[in-house]
């Protein structure tokens, strides 16, 4: 077997994976990053989008993430998201539902912090709608 | 000698009072299932989160310009106690444990001459410590966590936190709550979250990743700008769901001693009652007799 990294990916509401994997590709916020073994350590911010984890040289596995935060040393590589799931569970349904939440809370919106977290919440479905097709 | 009636209507009282008991013990053993999958889901996060933090921080140590959250205000003169207990009693020591603590706390750092301010959360540590520190508490947030605890609520409180901090209202920031353990158990836990504190080894000197430097996107500065003010919440989040799950835990273990107390006290009350109606009827009996020998 090819050599692995330990792949850890998080989200405040439980640990969804943990296991070592030969590569893993990450939505940076400067652009997808893939991860190899031995790779050097960098902390990097994740924009809302797909993880995809190779095994054997082709995609085993697509996460949806909604953005966060990727930390990789030498060993492991640490992938804290605000909210993961497999991207099979994304359907158009969901995401059509979440755009009329966001859109809705985007119009309720009054304070500039609120404002804000809605157009946060929109970009999150966006990315949902984009990783779909 | 209590008369008859009084010990039945002293029997009918306990046993209403075990019922309500016992139906709190119940209702607090099915909510502790949900807190404590909660509190137990989230602690690879904020650990994670602590973990990842750790290595940034020492990696960063000593550099000018760190932001504050990390490196701190450069003096330790006012600490913020943030108390986190529960809005309703009734849970054995739960409550009074994490305000003990608290106690403790403030007479030791104004033995140091520091300036402490108190932030409660919950409604029972507001009640016990306006009683002595009235003036020490800035505010209080209640209500918190009714229908389970949400990250929006942790965010508030962190906010709240974080704009105190900006103004420059405090140096130093340490949350005390119920650490859950298990049902049984609950551990009180100091925990400074603000400045972030750097993980130390034995010796003194900061623990990084094997000194590895990092390479930062977008730039140091705008990951920590964004994962400080989140650590801030994250351990609040954490925090609250341990303090939540310990309630339900603390809630029920006391419910179900006080149920068993109170049938320990029917039994003792039914015994009594038992025995004065015995001796009522045997002194009848023995009335009746002794009148019909005399005759």
């Amino acid at each position: 077997m090819a050599e692995t990294i330990q792949f850890e990916l998080v989200s405040p509401a439980r640990l969804v994976k943990s296991e070592p994997v030969e590569m893993v590709v990450v939505p940076g916020s400067e652009g997808n990053f893939g991860v190899l073994p031995r790779h050097a350590p960098l902390l990097s911010t994740v924009r809302p989008g797909v993880i995809d984890i190779y095994t054997a040289g082709v995609i085993s596995e697509r996460i949806f993430v909604a953005g966060g935060f990727c930390e990789v040393n030498g060993e492991t590589c640490t992938l804290l998201a605000e909210e993961a799931m497999p991207l099979p569970e994304v359907t158009s349904e969901l995401v059509a539902e979440r755009r009329r939440a966001a859109e809705d809370r985007l119009q309720e919106a009054e304070t500039p912090a609120e404002k804000a977290a809605a157009e946060a919440a929109l970009t999150v479905v966006n990315a949902m709608a984009a990783a779909l097709n | 000698m209590a008369s008859l009636k009084d010990l039945r209507n002293r029997i009918n009282s306990v046993k209403s009072t075990r019922k309500i008991t016992s139906a709190m013990k119940m209702v607090a053993a099915s909510k502790l299932r949900r807190a404590q999958e909660a509190a137990e889901a989230s602690r690879p996060y904020a650990e994670r989160m602590q973990r990842m933090l750790g290595n940034l921080a020492a990696s960063t140590q000593g550099a000018a310009g760190s932001p504050p959250l990390l490196a701190g205000t450069g003096k330790d003169d006012v600490h913020l106690l943030v108390v986190l207990t529960a809005n309703r009693g009734l849970c054995g020591g739960f409550n009074g444990n994490p305000v003990r603590e608290a106690r403790r706390q403030i007479q030791a750092l104004k033995a140091q001459g520091k300036e402490v301010k108190l932030l409660c959360v919950g409604r029972k540590g507001r009640d016990l410590l306006r009683r002595d520190y009235k003036n020490l508490i800035v505010d209080s947030f209640e209500g918190l966590g009714r229908r389970g605890i949400t990250y929006a609520e942790a965010n508030q409180v962190a906010e709240r936190l974080l704009t105190m901090f900006e103004a420059g209202e405090f140096d130093v920031c340490t949350i005390i709550f119920n650490k859950f353990q298990s049902a049984m158990t609950q551990v009180v836990t100091p925990r400074q979250i603000i400045p972030f504190p750097v993980p130390q080894d034995a010796e003194g000197t900061p623990q990084g990743a094997g000194g590895a430097l990092y390479d930062y996107e977008p730039s140091e500065e705008g990951i920590l700008k964004d994962l400080l003010p989140r650590n801030v919440a994250m351990q609040l989040f954490a925090a609250l769901l341990e303090s939540d799950a310990s309630e339900q835990g603390a809630r029920m273990t006391a419910m179900d001693s006080a149920t068993r107390n109170a049938g320990d006290m029917i039994d003792g009350l039914t015994l009594t009652y038992n025995r004065t109606r015995q001796a009522a009827i045997t002194k009848e009996l023995i009335e009746i007799i002794s009148g019909a020998e005399a005759l």
